[in-house]
């Protein structure tokens, strides 16, 4: 191989008393396209943030092509030749694509010079097949096309290394293969890639090296992914073995939660039509569909924030009447919703609070109207040391915590209080592997008690591993149900499209 | 009452639109360009109020108009840096620092004009600009003396709207500015100075708020007085908002206001006396609040407004 295009030389980075990094080497040859991997945490963001100019490190070096550089800001990462794509994407809506590609590139004449942007913008869309149309809104394009936006952010600015945060965690299978094709392009023209990632598979089947990191150092490094197991990689990661949870088979009971019919307004994204689908007591429901596809609605609905236009719902064989998110409750649903952080919690309360606002008025936390503090401290710090929540303690700003406790600190919620129904969107959605195992195994264990679990996800492997039965969405209908047995990635796949029907 | 709109629709009826538009559309495109960047200014009152005192004394003490006109536009730009101290380089709450500087404006400015005019019992004035008609275009019927015999002021701020979309538009900085308001991350990684943007922006908005506060005491009232402003500063914040924050736009904004606020005078003057004249005075406010809440249901404020910008906050 050629000399590497950049090389990165112990580098150091502590905030406060933890060590973000710790002497970190790594390196990334011309046409190479270099795995980072590591658990949320571990310091993959924060290396590259050093790279990108953002964070300053407290010891190390950083050269490019064998030249030691100063990277103070994005700005000389830039001139060095290094572009970033963030996880989230660093793009103004209402501007147009031509508008966020040539912010911070000198004009001409005191103009901004749109005609060479063009230019630029169709070079590069002819030598590595990625286009848009320049005069869009931003805001008009997918999430993908966003992201495709992004890269070519960075090539215009004279990318020769592109660092990728996370690209798929927002993609649907689908877009993920036109990107690994991009990428790959790219590679062959000479670009070095830096592919930050936590999903094994998308490792192995990208990377042509790795370097895996675990609380900040470099535990090891990966010269042959795709001849790598994943779970050899996951030892790595993790420091451990990952065993994958076993599904114990179990005969379902009676139905726990019935639609009959549901049908709902425009509400926001996709209406449901006519959606029958049942969970009975003991089995897990898998809920797969490209996201768009009116599972926010179907969620909304089942826990009670979208009232139907039509259909009927039951719940243990109740009717349900007002579809009041405290009446769904009181029949004995749980809800994990998919955004924890605005419809789960209040990240300006303390944790414990948080934990107990579905039952904030019952008698268990506050006695003639008046909060009970220490029953909900109380309730708070049983379920924190239960569910091994990593943090400061029950008082501590709920925002404070990380994706995977805050996970756990909403399952713990849910399941204190036994409920016969536990409807979850995208639950390991950001988690890394240990966090969302556990996340898995209390799912299985539930099951085994005899809750019926509604799992909505977009990631078709947790599902299969799961569900007992999954069924597919598309355009607001259910295109069919399989049981698990019966499913594989490619028929999912295939009827996420609308291209197959099953009943 | 044809004899009442006969007085009323005079040939001096659109100059005076244009007249009472100049120190808002000034003011408009001041307010629009800081808030662009993502920064509220609500000390837009006082710095006119203390523009307008600076611009005022300047030129009396130096009999140079041009000079105080100078001397206004370094105040605004001034406290424009001040504002831009508080909430762009310590990340201060934009509401509060925005009302302090408002605040602290209309102070010193009483404060100064007391301690330099002292109280007389006739408030000192100065021979402000005169008319300045172009040739040709002021024969024009109608429109030439309403729009080409007019202060030069008038005919800067005529200019100045082309000008300030051109720059907010065309320009490399003008789309540093707009990104910076609606993501600042987004500047930031392209290698635009956020800090360094918003600066310019509120410093040019306060110099332009200058400009307003120097023509109401050198060209329309030729006079110092504590209500010189009187609430021209608020109603601008609106008016930006009511002109979805587009220099063409706010700019028409401001036109229609003043033509309210035109209408209003002449009917004062008119033979509608048996209305009380406060009523009269209402007409412009209420005329805002019933365009604003008609006509900015859809408008949209630029994301990243009021909100600090700290690179390492994530």
């Amino acid at each position: 191989m050629s000399a590497p295009l950049i090389e990165m030389r112990g580098i150091t980075k502590s905030f406060g008393a933890v060590k973000a990094n710790e002497a970190v080497d790594l390196s990334v040859a011309p046409g190479e396209i270099l795995g980072l991997l590591g658990e949320n945490g571990a310091g993959k963001t924060t290396l590259m943030n050093v790279l990108f100019g953002a964070y300053a490190p407290d010891a190390g070096e950083i050269l490019v092509e064998g030249r030691p550089v100063a990277i103070h800001n994005s700005a000389d990462a830039l001139a060095a030749g290094i572009g970033m794509v963030h996880q989230h994407f660093h793009l103004a809506p209402r501007l147009t694509v031509l508008e966020n590609l040539l912010i911070g590139i000198p004009g001409k004449s005191g103009r901004v010079d749109r005609a060479r942007g063009l230019a630029r913008l169709d070079e590069i869309s002819r030598q590595y097949g990625l286009s848009l149309d320049p005069n869009l809104p931003v805001s008009a394009l997918s999430v993908g096309e966003q992201q495709r936006l992004e890269i070519i952010k960075a090539l215009f600015r004279g990318a020769r290394l592109l660092i990728l945060d996370e690209p798929t965690a927002v993609l649907a299978p689908s877009e993920v293969d036109g990107l690994f094709a991009a990428l790959r392009s790219m590679a062959a023209q000479g670009l070095g890639i830096i592919f930050i990632s936590h999903k094994l598979n998308e490792v192995r089947a990208l990377t042509h090296r790795c370097v895996v990191l675990r609380h900040g150092k470099v535990a090891g490094r990966v010269e042959h992914p795709a001849s790598t197991t994943s779970a050899e990689m996951a030892k790595l990661m993790c420091g451990h073995e990952i065993v994958p949870p076993v599904k114990q088979s179990s005969t379902p009971g009676a139905s726990v939660l019935t639609l009959d019919r549901i049908s709902t307004s425009a509400h926001a994204g996709t209406p449901l039509r006519d959606v029958s689908l049942f969970v009975r007591a003991g089995e897990i429901l898998g809920i797969a569909g490209v996201s768009g596809n009116g599972q926010r609605a179907l969620a909304d609905v089942i826990s009670g924030m979208l009232p139907p236009k039509a259909g009927a719902m039951t719940i243990a064989g109740k009717a349900v009447a007002q579809f009041s998110p405290r009446e769904l409750q009181t029949l004995g649903l749980g809800r994990i919703p998919e955004d924890r952080m605005t419809t789960g919690l209040v990240t300006n309360l303390p944790l414990a609070d948080s934990m107990v606002l579905p039952r904030i008025g019952t008698e268990a936390f506050s006695r003639k109207g008046l909060l009970n503090p220490a029953a909900i401290r109380a309730f708070a710090e049983q379920q924190i040391k239960a569910y091994d929540i990593r943090c400061p303690g029950p008082m501590v700003r709920a925002g404070a915590l990380s994706g995977g406790n805050l996970q756990k600190a909403l399952l713990a919620r849910e399941l204190a209080f036994d409920p016969k129904v536990l409807i979850v969107s995208q639950p390991t959605r950001g988690l890394d592997i240990g966090a969302a195992r556990f996340i898995h195994e209390k799912f299985l264990a539930m099951r085994a008690k005899g809750c019926g679990i509604i799992i909505i996800g977009e990631d078709l492997e947790e599902l299969l591993m799961l569900s007992d039965r999954i069924a597919v969405m598309y355009e607001g209908r259910i295109a069919g149900t399989l049981p698990s047995a019966d499913a594989t990635v490619a028929r999912l796949g295939l009827m996420m499209t609308g291209a197959e029907g099953h009943a | 009452m044809s004899a009442v709109f006969e007085q009323i629709f005079q040939v001096g009826f659109l100059a005076a639109i244009i007249r009472i538009a100049t120190p808002l559309a000034f003011a408009t495109l001041g307010e629009m360009f800081s808030e662009r960047a993502g920064v509220l200014n609500l000390g837009i009152e006082g710095i006119m109020l203390l523009s307008a005192m600076a611009g005022f004394t300047a030129a009396s003490l130096s009999g140079s108009l041009w000079l105080g006109v100078l001397v206004a536009v370094l105040v605004g730009a001034l406290m424009g840096a001040l504002h831009a101290l508080f909430t762009v380089a310590l990340g201060l709450s934009q509401h509060v620092c925005g009302i302090g500087v408002t605040l602290f404006c209309s102070g010193l400015a009483y404060f100064l004009y007391r301690l330099i005019f002292g109280q007389q019992s006739v408030p000192p004035s100065i021979g402000g600009f005169k008319p300045v008609p172009i040739p040709l275009l002021s024969d024009v019927p109608i429109l030439g003396p309403a729009v080409f015999n007019q202060f030069t002021l008038v005919y800067l701020a005529i200019i100045a709207i082309p000008l300030a979309a051109f720059v907010l538009y065309r320009t490399p900085w003008g789309l540093s500015v707009r990104m910076v308001g609606e993501n600042p991350r987004a500047a930031d990684s392209a290698g635009v100075s956020v800090i360094a943007t918003r600066f310019q922006a509120v410093i040019l908005g306060g110099a332009l708020m200058g400009l307003a506060g120097a023509f109401l005491t050198m060209a329309q009232f030729n006079a110092f007085t504590f209500g010189v402003v009187s609430g021209r500063g608020w109603v601008a914040i609106a008016l930006v908002v009511f002109g979805r924050w587009d220099p063409w736009r706010s700019a028409g904004a401001a036109l229609l206001f003043a033509f309210v606020d035109a209408l209003q005078l002449r009917m004062q003057a008119s033979g509608l006396g048996h209305i009380p004249y406060e009523a009269f005075l209402m007409l412009p406010f209420i005329f805002t609040i019933v365009a604003m809440a008609f006509m900015s249901r859809n408008a949209v404020a630029p994301s990243a407004l009021l909100k600090p910008f700290r690179r390492e906050e994530r």
